[in-house]
């Protein structure tokens, strides 16, 4: 039988850990608070240039020679891969859900004999892709600086791929990360920035009219395409951040009730034991009194 | 009262405004251009330069740079990558900061750094040359 000394100490420290995950719970809230607040801030900035994009786009269909940004280099060989994770763990299943369904996508591509190159923003997620594909890895991208996400802390990646885009190093560049739809529940997506995708529902019905382009068609979509990445990046990141904070509430949540329900064990059984141990000299004082 | 113009102001991290106007005078990159009510559709780069809200009372001023405008039926929207009113526009802070982005090119070790450093100077530069203008 486990002896009181290690049962107290055990109580002990199931109870300061219990006391950490709490605070990181609720640190985690605000901090989602804060994260939500930021994505849904950033939507109607998306939302119009995705729209604004796709009357451009659905003007431009048919036409030979658009820009490369949306018509695509013509192949479909390489592939490259951009997973944004978390700086952080102990934040449930959000870092492992978006590698999973990155390294699925992955070995798909690898097995339709594509060329595959990843690029990672984070660090949890680069480390675990590490493992498998370190030949792979071009780029690793540090957000370990960044307290408050701001559309400069985007431009980088925005730079790097669209440099890397110009200069032929991929075909196609798909988007890993989790998109927030609450604190339960983060969805992992997969986007397809570049050759840049569109819905063509969101065309603004213009009464039989046409737009008048200043200057003309093609230098604004050339203009917009590369921001329209940029905003998507950065949408991205937000809806990351808003799903990694609220993966690690819902983790910190559950931890902090085992911890709980731990300690209601521990308890019970440091209670029995303490009574087993006196009824076990009542017992030794009676016999030995008795004996006399 | 004739109808009126809906207007939105959108930056990428937030929704600056939004409301019906009676006219807003956007700085298109072929020059300054005023929208009102049932102006035809287009689409149009921005250059930097002040926006100009006009309803009721006194216009209101906004520096905008970088972005689009977009007219439809449905109104005006223009997307800013950077907007802030004028009268937040703190001058000598922004000089401030032009001074240490000088500073920064100067001091750039490599070509990275250079071209960040150069870039953060020409949007200081290009800023203060609108406030020039206007003052």
């Amino acid at each position: 039988m486990a002896n009181l000394k290690d049962l107290r100490n055990r109580i002990t420290s199931v109870q300061s850990t219990q006391k950490i995950t709490k605070a990181m719970k609720m640190v985690a809230a605000s901090k989602l608070r804060r994260a939500q607040e930021a994505a849904e801030a950033a939507r109607p900035y998306a939302e119009r240039m995705e729209s604004v994009l796709a009357s451009l786009a659905s003007s431009m269909v048919g036409q030979v020679g658009g820009p490369k940004l949306l018509a695509g280099t013509g192949k479909d060989h390489v592939h490259l891969i951009v997973v944004a994770t978390s700086e952080r763990g102990l934040c449930g299943g959000f870092n492992t859900n978006i590698v999973k369904g990155a390294r699925q996508k992955i070995a798909k591509l690898i097995a339709e004999g594509k060329d595959v190159k990843i690029v990672t923003i984070g660090k949890k997620g680069a480390g675990s892709l590490r493992r498998n594909y370190s030949s792979r890895m071009v780029k690793h991208f540090d957000m370990s600086h960044v307290k408050r996400l701001s559309y400069g802390d985007a431009a980088p990646i925005t730079d790097y791929l669209l440099s890397a885009y110009d200069n032929g190093e991929f075909d196609v560049c798909t988007l890993f990360y989790a998109k927030f739809q609450s604190a339960l529940t983060q969805i992992v997506t997969a986007q397809q920035m570049i050759p840049a995708s569109y819905n063509a529902d969101n065309v603004v019905d213009l009464g039989g009219g046409a737009y008048d382009y200043e200057p003309d068609e093609t230098e604004i979509l050339e203009a917009l395409l590369p921001r329209n990445l940029g905003v998507q990046i950065f949408r991205s990141l937000l809806e990351n951040a808003a799903s990694e904070q609220g993966s690690r509430m819902t983790a910190m949540d559950s931890a902090t009730r085992n911890a709980g329900e731990m300690i209601d064990a521990l308890r019970t059984t440091y209670n029995r034991t303490r009574q087993a141990v006196i009824t076990n000299e009542l017992i030794e004082i009676i016999s030995g009194a008795e004996a006399l | 009262m004739a109808d009126k113009l809906h207007f939105e102001l959108v930056s990428p991290e937030r929704l600056l405004m939004s409301e019906d106007v009676d006219m807003v005078v956007v700085p298109g990159v072929e020059g300054d251009f005023g929208v009102l009510i049932n102006h035809a559709p287009v689409v149009s780069t921005l250059r930097t330069g002040i926006l100009e809200v006009h309803n009721e009372g006194a216009p209101e001023l906004l520096l905008v740079r970088g972005g689009f405008a977009e007219v439809n039926p449905e109104g005006l929207t223009v997307l800013a990558e950077e907007a802030m009113l004028l009268s937040d526009v703190d001058r000598p802070a922004l000089e401030v900061d032009l001074k240490n982005a000088n500073e920064d090119v100067a001091d750039a070790k490599d070509e990275a750094q250079l071209r960040e450093a150069n870039k953060t100077r020409d949007r200081l530069v290009e800023i203060l040359g609108v406030l020039d203008l206007v003052a």
